[in-house]
């Protein structure tokens, strides 16, 4: 327990997977212009990288390990992430409109997001049990949407802000990005797995 | 032996997945009327909003299910209105085609600065802040909402900080006449006949000549010059009926501040202001 806890405190916080690793940042800028669609982006990328952790953790156990496939993880993983997500798509249409109207567009964009391989890859890579590994693609999950979330709202204040020509758009934007990422490192040591 | 196992395993898995998704597509299809993506198609693309709806997909189920008609989008023109409704079988009841025209041309040339304003540039918060920063209360602040809210890039700022409505480029979807915190934009049907009274202050005449060298000073010149009978008052403002306009130029002679301009002469794109502004000063 005390372990999981800790997985997910590490993730969340100290290695903020955007502020810290530095994965999924195309969704992180391209998505963070308004609180609406940043929320929107964050609940589809927590279920589709909780679920994608626990599928790929599965197959890499039970199938790649057994048979000595470990060098196809890369080949296996980008199959089932962008499997799951077309499924998910599909299955939300008919399930729940409302849900597809919401996360709709997020979807089909978040099988290019780096961040949900690395949480599959990372999830193998640190030997994580079962239970560990989904906590952890929970964790990461939270931690992205966390950073999305707290980037959307200064974005959101930024449009009313008087901001000089040259630092205009897309300069100003990384600059946050660069100062949000400053402050994450606060927290470098505060956990340790 | 090595790479059979890779092909087979990834083979498989491929298989698997394939099957549950095309299982997962027939289960839960969902029907959608072929009509909405043809009417979709034909579209402008643009997602302007001008229709009331999010966007063009949105306008396009909307159509289809009859709940707004085929010349509901603006910006499609005569043309693809047409096409549209002809995938429903409908005829398109024609709707004249509008241009957006600014009633204020008190730039910053001719119009005063009460005090510095350093606030977020935005017409709608300087114009609650005390009235706003320009000595007319109706006048435009040219802080660009109208600028931002037109999706075609038709508006733009002019050099003397008002904004210049591209003729060429304005679809006359109407954005930026709601964008507008103090109602200066209003669509006019394009044509170049006619004459306009380019101001829209309310003020008594002795403030408008106080606040800005070209805003209407209600001294009715322009009525008793009208051989047509064209220009009546709306309040303190002189409004010309641009029915009965007949373009003779009388009024533009009259009018001591020089607020009348002929509707040819109104700037056409970006960069023509700059002459106009000129001849509108020397007209005062």
């Amino acid at each position: 327990m005390e372990r999981l806890l800790t997985i997910i405190f590490v993730y969340i916080l100290v290695e903020n997977f955007v502020l810290h690793r530095f994965f999924g940042i195309c969704p992180f800028l391209g998505v963070s212009r308004k609180m609406e669609t940043a929320i929107g982006m964050s609940m589809a990328v927590v279920f589709v990288m909780t679920m994608a952790t626990l599928v790929t953790w599965l197959l890499y156990s039970f199938v790649l390990v057994p048979y000595n496939l470990e060098y196809l993880q890369i080949v296996t993983f980008i199959l089932v992430i962008a499997s799951l997500v077309q499924l998910v798509e599909t299955t939300l249409r008919k399930i729940s409109p409302t849900l597809y109207q919401g996360l709709g567009i997020f979807l089909p964009l978040i099988t290019t997001n780096c961040a949900i391989m690395a949480v599959a890859l990372l999830a193998v890579r640190e030997e994580f049990t079962f239970v560990e590994a989904v906590v952890f693609g929970l964790a990461a999950s939270i931690g992205f949407s966390l950073a999305l979330v707290i980037m959307a709202g200064i974005r959101e204040r930024l449009e009313l802000a008087e901001i000089p020509d040259v630092l205009q758009g897309p300069a100003v934007t990384l600059i946050t990005a660069g100062i949000l990422s400053l402050a994450f490192l606060g927290f470098g040591g505060m956990f340790t797995l | 032996m090595q790479i059979i196992y890779a092909i087979i395993a990834l083979g498989l898995l491929g298989l698997l997945f394939g099957l549950l998704l095309s299982m997962a597509a027939r289960i839960f299809a969902v029907k959608v009327d072929p009509r909405v993506d043809r009417v979709k198609e034909l579209l402008p693309g643009a997602n302007c909003g001008a229709c009331g709806y999010a966007g063009c997909v949105n306008f396009a189920e909307a159509y289809v299910e009859g709940r707004t008609s085929a010349n509901g989008c603006i910006p499609a023109g005569k043309e693809t209105s047409k096409a549209i409704a002809a995938i429903l079988g409908q005829e398109v009841t024609e709707s004249e085609p509008v241009i957006a025209t600014v009633f204020c041309i008190g730039d910053n040339t001719k119009a005063a600065d009460r005090f510095i304003y350093d606030g977020i540039e935005d017409c709608a918060v300087a114009g609650r802040f005390n009235d706003g920063f320009k000595a007319c209360r109706y006048g435009c602040l040219g802080l660009g909402n109208c600028v931002r809210a037109c999706p075609f890039d038709a508006v733009k700022m002019g050099s003397h900080g008002l904004p210049v409505v591209d003729q060429e480029a304005c679809t006359g979807c109407g954005l930026c006449v709601n964008a507008c915190p103090r109602n200066l934009i209003k669509t006019l049907p394009r044509s170049d006949q006619g004459h306009l009274v380019l101001c829209s202050s309310q003020d008594r005449g002795k403030s408008v000549s106080r606040a800005c060298s070209v805003g209407c000073i209600a001294c009715k010149a322009c009525i008793k010059a009208c051989p047509q009978e064209a220009i009546e008052m709306d309040d303190k403002l002189a409004v010309i009926d641009l029915d009965k306009c007949d373009d003779c130029g009388e009024c533009v002679a009259a009018c001591p501040p020089g607020t009348i301009h002929p509707r040819s002469a109104v700037p056409k794109k970006l960069g023509e202001e700059k002459e106009f502004a000129e001849n509108a000063a020397s007209a005062g």
